[in-house]
């Protein structure tokens, strides 16, 4: 306790007024990987998220539900600034990323964006590249040379999503070649070979079939123990299986965040009930 | 109901019958020009097209024989030139405007382009006459095909915008996601993705320069000798052509039929690759 004490900078000083003080210490709680302060989010003038504030924990399965257009995706894409791509975006608020802005002066999205990777609805693995170069060619074009190494990352990407049996004789194959399903599963895949500590995934089984779906979402149960782990679903009974903590968004506003078992049995708010009893949505 | 409905379908057929047979002229039309230009090409220059056509210079007048062995050379070598300066140019232009440029920016560049697209060529050859041969004092291989590469920069760039925009925005968005660069995203997926096109582009406008003969009047302007270096005059098919037609020998004209032909047959060659590239699945990226 006192080792990682002193190696995080900001629980060094809380000891320095502890020992000033004499007060008890307190136990240390998880850092989040995520402390979202008063965010708010323009396309434009038109405003998708109205002053969020949420802390996203670490190495947990987070899930945001909301009906459609509620600024699910919006809320995601900041969390890796990718939201900014589209052009006309404004940011309010704070995005805190283990303890650093997101938004600071001089952060460079590339290298958010390589700690904070992304699975995206629809799969799409890159056209011209063969199964194996889709893995690796975040590595690749990130400067990663080495031949060993890049097959080390291969297999132990492929492995982790669920896929390296199915592939393993067929590594020169277009990458397009697989089934819907396994093309996600490939997508994450590929997320994962640059080693982010964070997946962020927006509706990745909402184009598979029952059974692909269901691989993914084993496949996110593994992933939980390595990596941090958002992901947006507009199917209310994925985010209980999948998720220990849900958020409920309703037009661009968190109604309400807790653990997905409480949430989903004994919702605080009237809102996030009409909305996972069906009454709307 | 003004007519019964047996009537009705009569009238329908009737209608259509007539339509049909008026579009089937009109595709006639449009194709018998190029059938009739071709045979009468071959006919009339296939006869001189031999090896010595291949192999040798022109011959001075009155002595029968010769080739066109340098105006081929030299049309080969104000493409490259050409290229050289449209490609970079042009594609670099593509990319902007696809993936960099600002609406408004883009609004601009675009109809620059489209205008620079439908200057008369010969335009093209007066200003490079203007700003390069004056300037150096001779005529040049150099001179020429920059006159050439000026016409490619805005096709070029058109189709590369167009192929580029193809692109799906899905694999821009993945490769970023993964911590890749803007630019390293637009030439290694981006790019690469649309590769047949930009490459189809790049193709057709060099084919369509490759005939091209009034540029060239004020700048390569034609040499009936081998030429030494890119900074003298420098023969072209198109040219050496132009010439030998409006010759009052006999001999001249059968080879200005056969030069036509080679150039003919040349870009029909160039088309077809464009064929290749375009069709066949293997090749299929866009
Ligand atoms: N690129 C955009 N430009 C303008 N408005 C957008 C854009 N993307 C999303 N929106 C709007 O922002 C709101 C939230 O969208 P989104 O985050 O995609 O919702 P969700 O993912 O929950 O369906 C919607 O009202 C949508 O119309
Ligand atoms: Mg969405």
């Amino acid at each position: 306790m006192i080792e990682t004490a002193v190696q995080s900078p900001n629980s060094m000083s809380q000891q320095v007024t502890d020992q000033g003080t004499h007060l008890p210490t307190v136990a240390p709680t998880e850092v989040p990987a995520f402390k979202v302060q008063n965010l708010s989010i323009w396309y434009g003038q038109k405003q998708a998220i109205n002053d969020v504030t949420i802390d996203i924990p670490s190495k947990t399965i987070t899930a945001i539900i909301g009906p459609s257009g509620c600024g699910k995706s919006t809320f995601l894409r900041c969390l890796n600034r990718m939201h900014e791509l589209m052009p006309h975006t404004r940011v309010e608020g704070k995005v805190l990323f283990q303890g650093e802005d997101l938004y600071g002066a001089g952060v460079d999205p590339a290298a958010v964006r390589r700690r904070v990777g992304m699975v995206f609805q629809k799969s799409n693995p890159f056209p011209t590249m063969s199964i194996a170069e889709n893995v690796t060619v975040g590595l690749k074009l990130n400067g990663l040379r080495k031949r060993s190494l890049l097959d080390e990352r291969l297999e132990k990407s492929l492995r982790m999503a669920a896929l390296w049996d199915e592939v393993k004789d067929d590594l020169k194959k277009p990458g397009m070649s697989l089934s819907g399903g396994q093309q996600q599963r490939l997508c994450i895949a590929r997320a994962i070979a640059v080693e982010p500590e964070v997946v962020l995934m927006d509706e990745p089984a909402s184009a598979l079939d029952p059974i692909a779906t269901m691989k993914i979402e084993e496949l996110i149960g593994v992933l939980k123990s390595n990596y941090t782990i958002v992901i947006v679903t507009h199917n209310m009974q994925q985010a209980s299986r999948v998720s220990d903590k849900t958020a409920f968004f309703y037009v661009g506003k968190l109604i309400e965040f807790n653990d997905t078992k409480t949430l989903f049995s004994q919702p605080k708010e009237k809102k996030t009930e009409d909305y996972i009893t069906g009454r709307f949505g | 109901m003004q007519s019964t409905p047996g009537n009705n379908r009569r009238w329908r057929t009737i209608k259509s019958a007539i339509v049909s047979a008026l579009s089937f002229i009109a595709a006639i039309l449009v194709v018998a020009p190029l059938g009739f230009v071709f045979f009468h090409l071959v006919r009339s220059g296939a006869g001189a097209v031999n090896l010595s056509f291949f192999t040798q210079l022109p011959k001075p007048v009155g002595e029968a024989g010769g080739g066109m062995v340098n105006a081929i050379v030299g049309t080969a070598e104000l493409l490259g030139i050409a290229a050289l300066i449209g490609v970079p140019v042009g594609v670099l232009g593509g990319v902007y405007l696809a993936e960099y440029g600002s609406a408004r920016s883009n609004r601009m560049l675009r109809f620059i382009a489209d205008v620079l697209n439908g200057v008369p060529s010969i335009i093209w050859g007066v200003v490079v006459y203007g700003l390069v041969v004056l300037r150096f004092k001779s005529f040049s291989a150099y001179a020429g095909g920059l006159s050439l590469g000026l016409i490619m920069i805005p096709l070029i760039m058109r189709t590369t915008e167009e192929v580029l925009l193809l692109v799906p925005n899905g694999y821009r968005e993945a490769a970023l996601a993964l911590g890749i660069s803007r630019w390293k995203t637009i030439v290694h997926i981006v790019m690469k993705t649309a590769s047949k096109g930009i490459v189809t582009g790049i193709l057709l406008a060099l084919a369509r320069v490759a005939g091209e003969t009034a540029p060239l009047l004020f700048t390569a302007f034609g040499n009936r000798f081998w030429n030494h270096s890119l900074r003298e005059p420098i023969a072209a098919l198109p040219l050496q052509i132009f010439t030998y037609a409006i010759s009052p020998y006999e001999d001249w004209h059968r080879q200005a039929w056969a030069g036509a032909l080679v150039l003919i047959v040349g870009i029909f060659f160039i088309n077809i690759v464009v064929r290749l590239l375009t069709r066949n699945p293997a090749f299929r990226v866009l």
